[in-house]
């Protein structure tokens, strides 16, 4: 069970709010039934329409994103819309004594909703975060395709969030969350924002010793060419290295394969590509 | 505030029977039961006859139960002494909804060249046989089907399975955790070579498990050093706990008719009282054989951990198929491979009984969850055309 703070719990138990308010002047509509979280946030100005006098929320979602949502209506009553966009996803989680962090994008969630909401009062283009649900133009480019998740705004959550790996922008967003692919573009994104430069690919070394050389072989042969042979149900042996000539005989269903030349070339692509430019790979009878 | 625990496929109660038979084995009878002197002889003997209570469960004999650390330790070493033993296959076939001791394994060995084919469900989440004969082939070294399944209780054709895989040549597993001690298994007339049980599951205590190994099934042991288990598992037998499996496995055969009586008729009023209470419901698995204890019910338009934090205040204790519960971030693989659509998936919730349940349990059940439905479909902004109904 997550261990959600007392005021968590008293928001999820007695949420504020709760419904919607027939005549708002502004809506803001983030998540979607697919993503398991989605808030739908009314508010009401007062009749300079300065003020914020009253907001009410529509969730579905888990215990935490309830509290956010009572939390966060709550903490625009009586602000300018300027105020209430000065509303961190950190305050939301702050005003409910900490969410878990695998919890924090329900925070998230909710300082969206709000941004949505006042650009589209504003009649200015809403803020990029994807969460289709709310069919706005999204600028940036599209990073997790699971939660329609843009550059642009886990940029924006990461710098805000000083967040430093890949599992907490995770947390945050739900980036990354379902199928994993667009992990190493987070990454990418991290380093980006926080200054990172990015890791120079390691370097061969200029001048290999042959023992070095024939380790790297056996090494690279292990775990980057029989494994893939393997999915095929074939495989390999290595047979001897002489200098950059490296000898293998084929076996399984590799060995008499008609294809066995092309899977010759791809080892020693390989080879070349991890180990030596100067490597030839030749097929024997082992 | 009265405890309403119907979260018996996460774990049971220790039966207190159950609990007194292993007692003395703590402070008093802690003799080694590999000991040459009559101290830890004495241990050996009630550890002999722990294997025969159990066997007696399984239809199977008493040198074909190894005893293990849990369940998940006897499915890992079910498919790696396969593997072991068909060091040429490199081929394994188990479904997309086993239980994550199979899938976690099968997925990484993936990564290290085997080749993995998950057997796919229907909406029922019930197998397709013929897939399986078309796929099984000389290279499989292993299958590995669960006999049911812990989220939905749906019980595969295991023996019609086992019996294909078979005539192919490959050893055929199963992950028996969740049926063993409520629906009759008999080894003794079975095509199965390996099966796996765990005892928090039949109200014996955590860390103990089985693998029943077939009579002449080639087999590697997966922890080696001592001769323990007939070389099957080296390692001191964790004695006090072997003996609970035994007691515990004794009194599963005794209640089995009550599981198949008692148990499936709560379980089913508490599913036709809800489904009547509660609009745009549906049970998944409910189109085919399931467990008696077993019900996993998806309702529309609401978040599962929203549903047990409520039923939680009411001293209710279930599990849910959402993703928000167990902190990633989609819902139940099982559900998902069955295809239930994501408005039901996150508002699974699973409710599993135990020879313990009563009616009253069920009762407070069914007066307690339609109001939190309606409290939570009232809050969420999808689904409000049936809020009235």
């Amino acid at each position: 069970m997550w261990d959600y703070t007392d005021k968590v719990k008293e928001h999820f138990l007695n949420p504020r709010n709760v419904g919607e308010i027939t005549d708002a002047d502004a809506v803001g509509e983030v998540g979607s039934l697919a993503c398991g979280d989605a808030l739908k946030l009314f508010i009401k100005l007062d009749e300079n329409k300065e003020r914020i006098v009253d907001a009410k929320f529509q969730t579905f979602g888990c215990g935490s994103a309830i509290a956010s949502s009572s939390a966060l209506t709550e903490m625009v009553k009586g602000k300018t819309l300027d105020e209430a966009l000065e509303i961190t996803n950190q305050q939301i989680a702050d005003f409910l004594g900490g969410l878990p962090e695998e919890k924090m994008h329900c925070s998230v969630m909710g300082q969206e909703a709000l941004e949505v909401a006042i650009a589209k009062y504003r009649g200015v283009e809403a803020p990029a975060h994807g969460h289709g649900h709310d069919h706005v133009e999204t600028e940036g480019e599209l990073v997790c395709k699971c939660f329609g998740l843009t550059d642009v705004f886990l940029k924006k959550v990461i710098a805000s969030n000083k967040l430093t790996t890949a599992e907490q922008v995770t947390h945050f967003t739900k980036a990354g969350g379902a199928c994993g692919g667009c992990i190493p573009k987070i990454k990418e994104l991290i380093a980006e924002v926080m200054g990172e430069e990015k890791k120079a690919a390691a370097e061969k070394p200029t001048k290999l010793t042959n023992l070095r050389k024939m380790q790297l072989i056996q090494e690279t042969l292990e775990n980057e060419v029989r494994p893939q042979l393997w999915a095929d149900g074939g495989d390999l042996e290595l047979i001897d290295i002489d200098g950059s000539n490296v000898q293998v005989a084929f076996r399984k269903a590799c060995a008499g394969c008609a294809s066995s030349g092309y899977t010759a070339k791809f080892v020693e692509q390989k080879l070349r590509e991890l180990v030596s430019p100067d490597i030839t790979v030749q097929e024997v009878q082992g | 505030m009265r405890e309403i625990y119907l979260d018996n496929n996460a774990t049971t109660k220790v039966d207190e029977r159950v609990f007194e038979e292993m007692r003395p084995y703590f402070c008093e009878l802690y003799g080694n039961p590999s000991s040459m002197h009559f101290f830890g002889g004495q241990v050996q003997k009630k550890v002999d006859e722990a294997r025969a209570r159990v066997a007696s469960l399984l239809g199977a004999l008493p040198d074909e139960i190894v005893f293990t650390a849990c369940g998940t330790e006897s499915d890992n070493a079910a498919i790696r002494s396969a593997l072991e033993v068909f060091p040429e296959k490199r081929h394994i076939i188990t479904s997309r909804v086993e239980h994550p001791a199979v899938l976690t394994q099968c997925r990484n060995l993936s990564k290290r060249g085997y080749r993995v084919t998950e057997l796919n469900v229907d909406g029922n989440g019930q197998l397709d046989l013929a897939e399986l004969e078309k796929l099984v082939d000389e290279d499989t070294a292993i299958v590995s089907l669960m006999y049911a399944n812990n989220e939905t209780g749906v019980i595969f054709p295991i023996e019609e399975a086992a019996k294909i895989v078979k005539k192919k040549g490959a050893l055929f597993h199963t992950d028996a955790v969740q049926a063993v001690g409520k629906i009759p298994l008999n080894m003794a007339d079975s095509a199965i070579d390996m099966l796996s049980l765990s005892g928090h599951k039949l109200h014996a205590p955590k860390g103990v498990g089985v693998l029943y190994v077939r009579r002449g099934t080639p087999f590697r042991p997966m922890l080696v050093g001592g001769h323990q288990e007939r070389g099957r598992r080296a390692g001191t037998e964790n004695t006090a706990s072997i003996i609970a499996m035994g007691k515990a496995c004794q009194l599963a055969e005794q209640y089995m008719a009550d599981e198949a009586g008692r148990v499936r008729e709560m379980r089913d009023r508490l599913e036709r009282e809800l489904t009547a209470l509660i609009p745009n419901t549906r049970i998944n698995g409910g189109g085919t054989e399931r467990l008696p204890n077993t019900l996993s019910i998806a309702m529309e338009f609401v978040e599962g951990e929203g549903i047990l934090l409520l039923l939680s205040e009411k001293g209710i204790c279930a599990s849910s198929g959402s993703a928000c519960t167990s902190g990633s971030l989609e819902p139940s693989h099982v559900l998902r491979a069955m295809g239930v659509p994501f408005t039901c998936a996150h508002g699974s919730i699973r409710f599993s009984l135990s020879r313990f349940t009563t009616d009253d349990d069920i009762n407070a059940v069914i007066e307690a969850l339609p109001p939190i439905i309606s409290r939570l479909r009232a809050m969420s902004p999808f689904g409000r055309e049936f809020l009235n109904k």
